[in-house]
């Protein structure tokens, strides 16, 4: 039946011309190969944001006075909220989690070097667009916790030189956290950010069509000395029945951490309450807030907290630029770049942990 | 002759060993069948409204008309706290807290005296909220009221 | 003056120079000419202590607001400029007032319905009257002039309005009023009474209630001994003046073996447990046998009032435990995402009980202490059976995720199959 689906489409829409490229695409197989999924497993829950995203639009009401009463009505009384809302949250925050993971394989398997420059800047680019999602969404259900770490989030971002304070308006919506900064959040998180990054996406996906997946640098060595050793998978069906498989694994994941551990609503914004002590922003921007916070007040004549976050947009700045620093002196540049690699991915972990047990 | 994925056998081309198919296939067609299923009930009985509509947390339709007498009172939900609904004798409705302001008992109206009575401590209210005896020492918050229709729907006063 | 030339010129002149000088003096004295002339101020507000009364000091008092002068209570001739014709006695002039002619002198008005009827016919023309009743007026009386008179209380040249929140005689006021002799352990020497009373009023819920959070129903010292009649009430009476606002508590404590028991001993009725100026915010321990415990300090362990005081305690205990128990479960269900709001705002009928069982404590009688509390655990348990219910439903959707886990074992199971299959050849 499908097939006969498929004869009428193809001969009103010659699908077999656009499909052909498809049939040829393959997957290469090697001891690394593992990591390949992590580009797809952070495609799957983006797609799962979007549908349990939709489905949370037709019972949020964005706004000071209603927004937590609506989480928590979608919570206790639509049927299945529960479960929508929780995996919506769990989802959030595994998809951060694989993006990071789906950098970093890239990073190190050099799969960013020419001529995948582009795919490595667009990816670079929606890690940060994903990171804007989890800081907006966040805010969303209006509860003490979201509300201060706005409040912090948005200070910092206060603090860059120049146009720090415009920025902070912008982002808030005028000088303090009000429903104005919900309303415009909600904006943000469910148009904004998602017209731009279904575009980057699109754009990202076309340039791994067209180039194929890369090999690591050791393993192409290794080929090229015994071509009997290359081994290729097919995309379709068997990288992609695979592929099926591991996005069978994540939603059962999700079910199971929606299930078992639901997400908390919390207790609603009192705005003139005093901030909670030890408040902490989410996980993923653990370790830039920890950074800052070691950073002493004043160092030299430089106030502490500006050059934290002038020093974490230059380090983003390089993020973005990095297959391009090798155009220069190769040789030793790629040897730094793998050094930074490994630093980066200690520090990171290092400063959430850190972030984590310290009071 | 080429055949994808079929077990070549001898004397008959193309022809396929029933049971390893049927086996996977049962697996397979089991599998995402269920799993849609278990994927789309819950969302599909999530598309249905719930049974108490949610006007946001400023208002509630507190009673239908003609559920209340004239000159009686009735606690209703608003929120997560009780509420006040009476009904005068010259059919004007009137909404309030229902929590005393004295130690948090819920209030009743009395249609003898037509007074809001705290039975904890005998603390009296009047019928604008207002602590006229007893050891209340605050006046009750005073809600709006209207009427749409068939529903007597109470919300917060407007911010003026 | 030989630019006068004549006589005539010269009496105008004379004539237009005094009138001068009486607008500039009436003007540099600030006075309207409504206000009633009032020329003792130009001297005594010059004067120091104990003659001094300066014009802003007097501008408070709301005898100078209603068109009085010092005249008015000192007599003399204010219109006059002159002191020997001011302060005349030919004028009535009487001079400081002796402390003993004060409420006399004060009663002379505000005894008087008629006089007082122009000013204000709502207020009240008895306090004289009264003043005889109380103590001080009996000591008075007996030439003791170290009680207090009218202006004592009131203050005198700036008396303000009760009403004022800056009269030393408004509630929020009052306490620290009546402080200003009755806390001077060497002032009250002779008297034997006890001069702890403000100290201890300062720190009941009286006076939180009052000065802290502002609230002018609450008792001062006024409010049980009266005010112009001050007099402690009779042993014999206290309950009475508690009962004014304590309706429910004296209800029952009326109709309970104490109040009988307590007459015949001769004991103050609701002071004994509660005490009568340091009065604090009653707790569940005062029916235990800690320091808090006050039925112990007259009944003996294990007789009967004991038993039943116990099992007072005990039931109350129960209830607020059982309502904090479900409280706990609820909350526990809503975290994990359950919808239990109508079992929560039950709650409060549960706490209603509770509050209302601490009221029937008064009547010391168990089984009615039951009653409330009965009706209270019916609730509180309702409550908790919601809670488990809740979270009942709550496992039920781990079974829903089991279900769906199995589900997708099985899709798994398929597609590794299926994968073999097709990569098998």
């Amino acid at each position: 039946m499908i097939a006969a689906l498929y004869r009428w489409l193809d001969a009103r829409l010659h699908l077999d011309g656009l499909l052909e490229p498809f049939k040829h695409k393959t997957v290469p197989q090697h001891k690394l190969s593992y990591w390949y999924f992590f580009g797809g497993i952070t495609l799957f829950l983006f797609m799962i944001q979007v549908a349990t995203g939709i489905l949370l639009l037709l019972y949020y009401h964005p706004g000071a006075n209603e927004a937590f009463e609506s989480v928590q009505y979608i919570m206790t009384s639509v049927q299945f909220g529960w479960l929508i809302r929780s995996i919506h949250s769990w989802s959030a925050n595994l998809m951060i989690f694989t993006a990071f993971a789906h950098m970093f394989s890239v990073l190190f398997l050099k799969a960013y070097r020419a001529p995948r420059e582009l795919t490595w800047v667009t990816g670079v680019l929606l890690l940060f667009l994903v990171m804007g999602f989890g800081f907006s969404g966040y805010l969303l259900p209006w509860n003490t916790l979201a509300f201060f770490a706005t409040t912090v989030g948005t200070q910092m971002a206060g603090q860059v030189p120049i146009i720090g304070h415009p920025l902070m308006i912008f982002l808030r919506g005028g000088p303090e956290v009000t429903g104005a900064t919900l309303t415009r959040f909600f904006g943000f998180h469910v148009a904004v950010l998602p017209a731009i990054v279904t575009v980057l996406i699109g754009v990202h996906l076309f340039f791994v069509q067209r180039q194929g997946m890369s090999v690591p640098p050791k393993v192409e060595e290794a080929w090229e000395k015994d071509p009997s050793l290359r081994k290729e998978m097919k995309f379709f069906p068997n990288f992609a029945l695979r592929e099926m498989m591991a996005w069978y694994v994540g939603m059962a994941l999700l079910g199971a951490l929606a299930a078992l551990f639901p997400w908390d609503l919390g207790v609603k914004v009192d705005p003139f309450a005093s901030a909670p002590a030890g408040i902490k922003p989410e996980w993923y921007f653990l370790f830039m807030y920890q950074t800052l916070k070691l950073i002493p007040s004043k160092v030299w004549i430089i106030d502490g907290e500006v050059l934290g976050i002038v020093g974490c947009g230059v380090a983003a700045l390089a993020w973005i630029l990095l297959p391009f620093i090798e155009y220069f002196r190769p040789s030793r540049t790629r040897v730094w770049i793998t050094g930074l690699s490994i630093f980066a991915l200690v520090y990171m972990i290092g400063m959430t942990a850190y972030g984590y047990l310290a009071q | 002759m080429h055949c994808e994925g079929r077990t070549m056998s001898t004397h008959c081309p193309c022809q396929q060993q029933p049971t390893r198919r049927g086996f996977v296939g049962l697996f397979l067609g089991t599998g995402i069948l269920a799993t849609l299923a278990s994927f789309l009930y819950p969302v599909i009985r999530y598309f249905v409204p719930p049974p108490v509509a949610d006007l946001g947390g400023d208002e509630v339709v507190a009673a239908k008309t003609g559920d209340l007498k004239q000159n009686s009172g009735k606690v209703f939900r608003f929120g997560s706290r009780p509420g006040l609904l009476i009904l005068e004798a010259d059919g004007t409705y009137r909404a309030m807290s229902a929590t005393c302001t004295h130690l948090g008992c819920t209030v009743q109206y009395k249609p003898d005296t037509r007074q809001v009575w705290c039975p904890c401590h005998n603390g009296i209210y009047d019928l604008n909220g207002r602590n006229v005896s007893g050891p209340p020492p605050r006046p009750l918050d005073v809600f709006d009221v209207h009427v749409r229709g068939e529903e007597v729907v109470v919300s917060r006063k407007k911010e003026a | 003056m030989a630019i006068l030339h004549s006589k005539r010129r010269m009496s105008i002149a004379a004539c237009m120079a005094v009138l001068a000088v009486y607008f500039v003096l009436g003007a540099g004295m600030g006075q309207t000419l409504a206000q009633a002339p009032n020329t003792c101020l130009d001297c005594h507000a010059l004067l120091p202590e104990p003659y001094g009364v300066t014009a802003d000091k007097f501008s408070h008092d709301i005898h100078e607001q209603k068109g009085l002068t010092c005249a008015s209570c000192h007599g003399g001739d204010p219109t006059s400029m002159d002191p020997t014709v001011a302060m005349s006695p030919a004028k009535g002039w009487k001079g400081k007032i002796d402390r003993k002619q004060v409420p006399q002198l004060c009663a002379s008005c505000h005894s008087n319905p008629v006089y007082m009827k122009q000013y204000d016919p709502g207020l009240r023309t008895d306090q004289l009257d009264q003043y005889h009743t109380s103590v001080h007026g009996k000591k008075l009386a007996t030439g003791d002039t170290k009680v207090a008179v009218c202006t004592d209380c009131h203050s005198v040249h700036d008396l303000r309005a009760p009403s004022d929140p800056l009269s030393t005689v408004n509630p929020v006021n009052v306490a620290k009023t009546c402080s200003r002799c009755h806390a001077d352990a060497e002032y009250m020497k002779p008297y034997g009474i006890p001069t702890n009373q403000f100290a201890n009023y300062n720190t009941s819920v009286h006076h939180d209630a009052l000065a802290v959070r502002g609230d002018l129903s609450a008792p001062t010292c006024t409010t049980c001994h009266g005010n112009h009649g001050a007099t402690p009430p009779g042993v014999d009476r206290v309950e009475n003046v508690c009962a004014n606002c304590h309706v429910f508590q004296a209800q029952m404590y009326e109709k309970s073996t104490h109040s009988k028991v307590f007459a015949e001993k001769g004991l103050p009725g609701c002071v004994v447990c509660h005490s009568n100026h340091a009065i604090h915010m009653p707790s569940d321990a005062m029916l235990g046998t800690g320091p808090s415990g006050v039925c112990m300090s007259c009944h003996k362990p294990g007789d009967v009032c004991d038993v039943a005081r116990a099992n007072i305690l005990s039931n109350l205990t129960r209830l607020d435990q059982s309502i904090k128990q479900a409280d706990q479960e609820l909350k526990l269900a809503e975290a994990s995402g359950m919808e239990v709001s109508a079992a929560r705002m039950n709650q409060a009928a549960a706490s209603d009980a509770l509050t209302q069982a601490r009221v029937t404590i008064h009547s010391y009688n168990p089984a009615l202490v039951d009653q409330n509390i009965e009706a209270g655990m019916k609730v509180a348990n309702a409550d908790l059976k919601a809670g488990q219910d809740a979270m009942v439903e709550r496992n039920h959707r781990r079974l829903g995720l089991l279900v769906s886990l199995i589900a997708i074992c099985i899709s798994l199971v398929g597609l590794w199959l299926y994968i073999k299959k097709l990569e098998h050849r």
